[in-house]
Formats: C-alpha cells, sequence, structure tokens
C-alpha cells in the first residue's frame, strides 16, 4: 500500500503562519476532500506535498522517501492547480504530448477522448483559454495522467453546472475503473460532499478533523422542535450551533442522538456542507 | 428506484432501498441484472465505497447476488423475501407515525380506519 505522510509541517509567509505542524496521512485509492475557509492553508498543504514551496519543519514522505526534491516520488504525484505549468504560448494538444514526457503513463486517447467531451479547443493556446476552460485543461491532464496521487485545487473554479456535473462523472468513472488517490479541495462542498470518503478540514493553518466521512456525520446530528424544549433539552449538550425561526429552533450537536426524545423534538442528520459551516464559524481562541 | 438522493438517511441505505424499490416495481425483475457499481456511482454523484456498501446490504440479504467476473443479479425469491421484510418493518414504518400525527390532530383510531377503509376503495 503507497502512502503519503505529511509530519509536523510548518510554514510561514513573512508574519502570516499558514501552516501549523499538520500532521496527515493519505492512503491509496481514496478520495479525499480537503476542505477549510478562504486562507485556511489548503493550497499550501497541496503546494508543500508536491513540492512547488518547502516547508520551513517538518516532512513529506512516500512510501518512506522524502518526496522534497526526489523526482522518482514526484513523478508519482500530480498537482492541478491555479499555477500553470505549462508555456503561456503552448497549445493543448503539445501540452499534452508535453505531459507525456513527464509523466510516461500519460494516457493521450483518455485526454482526447475527454477533451472532445467537454469541447476543450485543443487547437488552441492555453493562455487564450477561458477561466473555465483552463480548469476543465488542468484536469484533463489530472485524469490523464495515471499516477497514484492526484490533487485537485478547486477543480470546478469557473465551470458552469453542467461541466461540473460532468467532471465529477469523468472522475468517478476513471476511479471506479483505474483506482487512484485524488485529493480534492473545493468550495462547493454540497456538490462534492457523496464523492469523497475522508474528509480533511482545515481551519486557521491547523487540521481540526481527520475521518471517513461517516463516521464524521455519525459524530454529530440536528435536533429540532419549539425553542423553549430544544434550549431545556441541549442544557446538557455539547452543541456547536444553533438557529432560529420564530418559535422553531435547530440546535447542532455532537455525539450520537439520544434512542429517545421528548415528544415534539425531531432528530435528522446533519449534512457535511452545515457541518463544515459549524466547524469553522468559531472564533479562533475557541477550541473544539 | 428514484434517481435523486437526499440527505435523511445515510446514501448507502439510500442505494440499497432503492434497488429494493426497483426489484419490488419490476423495473429490476428477478434474475436480471442490476446496474454495476460504477453505473450506480456515477448515476448517482457518489463514492463507489458507498454503492458498494449499499449493494453489500442486499447481498447479505440474499435479494442480490454476484457472479464473479459478470455483474450482479436479483436473487431467484427476491420479490417475495422483500415483502416479507416490508411486512414486518410496516408497523415501524408506517403506522407509529400515523398514530404520531393522528394524536397531534385528534383523530380517533375509528376515523383512520373509516379513511384508511376509503384509501382502499379508491
Amino acid at each position: 500500500m503507497s502512502m503519503i505522510e505529511v509530519t509536523d509541517i510548518s510554514k510561514t509567509f513573512k508574519d502570516t503562519k499558514a501552516l501549523s505542524h499538520v500532521s496527515l496521512k493519505f492512503r491509496e485509492n481514496t478520495i479525499y476532500g480537503l476542505l477549510g475557509r478562504n486562507g485556511a492553508g489548503k493550497s499550501t498543504l497541496l503546494n508543500l506535498i508536491n513540492n512547488r514551496m518547502f516547508p520551513d519543519s517538518g516532512t513529506i514522505t512516500l512510501d518512506g522517501t522524502a518526496l522534497t526534491e526526489n523526482t522518482s516520488a514526484l513523478s508519482r504525484c500530480f498537482l492541478a492547480n491555479e499555477t500553470n505549468l505549462y508555456p503561456e504560448s503552448m497549445k493543448v494538444k503539445e501540452a499534452f504530448r508535453w505531459s507525456r514526457e513527464f509523466y510516461p503513463d500519460f494516457d493521450m486517447e483518455q485526454a482526447e477522448k475527454l477533451s472532445a467531451l467537454f469541447k476543450l479547443p485543443v487547437k488552441k493556446k492555453i493562455k487564450s483559454l477561458s477561466t473555465g476552460y483552463r480548469s476543465i485543461f488542468r484536469n484533463i491532464v489530472a485524469l490523464s495522467v495515471n499516477v497514484p496521487f492526484v490533487f485537485l485545487d478547486e477543480p470546478v473554479l469557473g465551470l458552469d453546472a453542467y461541466h461540473r456535473e460532468l467532471f465529477y462523472k469523468v472522475l468517478l468513472e476513471k476511479y471506479t475503473e483505474h483506482p487512484f488517490t485524488a485529493v480534492i479541495s473545493t468550495h462547493l462542498i454540497e456538490e462534492a460532499a457523496n464523492i469523497i470518503e475522508q474528509v480533511i478540514v482545515i481551519r486557521n493553518g491547523e487540521v481540526i478533523r481527520d475521518e471517513s466521512l461517516d463516521e464524521l456525520l455519525d459524530s454529530c446530528h440536528c435536533v429540532s422542535g419549539p425553542a423553549a424544549q430544544v434550549d431545556n433539552y441541549i442544557q446538557a449538550k455539547e452543541v456547536i450551533g444553533t438557529k432560529s425561526l420564530g418559535g422553531l429552533k435547530t440546535a447542532f450537536l455532537t455525539g450520537a442522538p439520544d434512542p429517545v426524545l421528548p415528544s415534539g423534538l425531531e432528530i435528522s442528520r446533519m449534512d457535511l456542507q452545515t457541518l463544515f459551516i459549524r466547524l469553522t464559524d468559531v472564533p479562533e481562541s475557541h477550541s473544539l | 428506484m428514484k434517481l435523486d438522493l437526499d440527505q435523511e438517511k445515510p446514501i448507502f441505505i439510500q442505494i440499497a432501498e432503492g434497488i429494493e424499490d426497483g426489484i419490488l416495481t419490476g423495473a429490476f425483475p428477478e434474475e436480471s441484472q442490476i446496474p454495476s457499481i460504477t453505473e450506480f456511482s456515477v448515476t448517482y454523484k457518489i463514492n463507489p465505497a458507498t454503492a458498494l456498501k449499499g449493494i453489500n446490504l442486499l447481498v447479505d440479504e440474499a435479494v442480490v447476488f454476484k457472479k464473479r467476473g459478470v455483474g450482479m443479479f436479483v436473487a431467484k425469491g427476491a420479490i417475495d423475501r422483500l415483502k416479507k421484510k416490508r411486512q414486518d418493518q410496516f408497523y415501524d414504518n408506517y403506522i407509529g407515525r400515523l398514530v404520531d400525527e393522528a394524536k397531534r390532530l385528534n383523530i380517533t383510531s375509528d376515523e383512520i380506519i373509516a379513511m384508511i377503509e376509503r384509501g382502499f376503495t379508491q
């Protein structure tokens, strides 16, 4: 089993602490959701793993070998992010051929098939592509390189609803037919939620959650009903947030729900987006 | 089976119940092949592990069986097994909730029985 291991990495830019003592493991053939608010440190983490930046301290290894400046280990990872690594004047088609030089298992047929599906103009220069098509171009390369670890930083940035849906479908097709590890950072949590198997939540440069989606959603629930009854019920509970509408109230609680509830109260499942908002809507000093 | 998921139940349970509905309505006849993990995964935009978990619930109940290298099929007798299971769950799934709501609305048991009889004649 291949594994990327991030151990105790920290990174500071001038006077901003971007990441602080982050430790994570990325297992083989798993889809990870890397979630965090703007500026939480997601992109920095992905850049560090892929050797586009160096950590101030800590180590990143693939199967025990350091990833830092290690070409053979790095050729088993691919990061698709906003930074364009290709010469600006290069055409899409040439960029595919170029990718094959770095990634010998690059599947040209797959890249051409996906380009046709997304109607990516392959004869155009990369710099002339719209924001959406730049994302599509990066995603197509990511789904064609055939490496065990693929990192997708905001893969649906600038994509319309039709193309987003198509992207999730081709990602899942690729993943079920030839499993690999995909680490996806996204702000559109709701639409990616069911694809994710492992969830990593970063807040202010620290990892606050790292567990399977099932465990995470089972670890909390919502209780709704008349406000007075809800308030009474949650007194001895660990509450991570509430919302009210007139005399109605919903409380977001951690832990498994009680098997029997006072009548008038209802239990519902938390969804990933709601949980994410609750987990990251906390003052910095507050610890969960 | 519905082609949309909601958030009220875990996804793997919705997949299992959806296939059960498909078997009961005849969309997936006994001994016919059901869609593959890839098809479920891509259609519902869910992780294939989730689809597998749902289907495995049905494999454990002998409603669906796997043919190595071919795919998954609806078992013979699946409809009877599912009907039996749903009959057993009928009270918990429907009657409990029905009575709770009736109590909130001050509907008597006689009135409910009359409504049920009306429902059967329509």
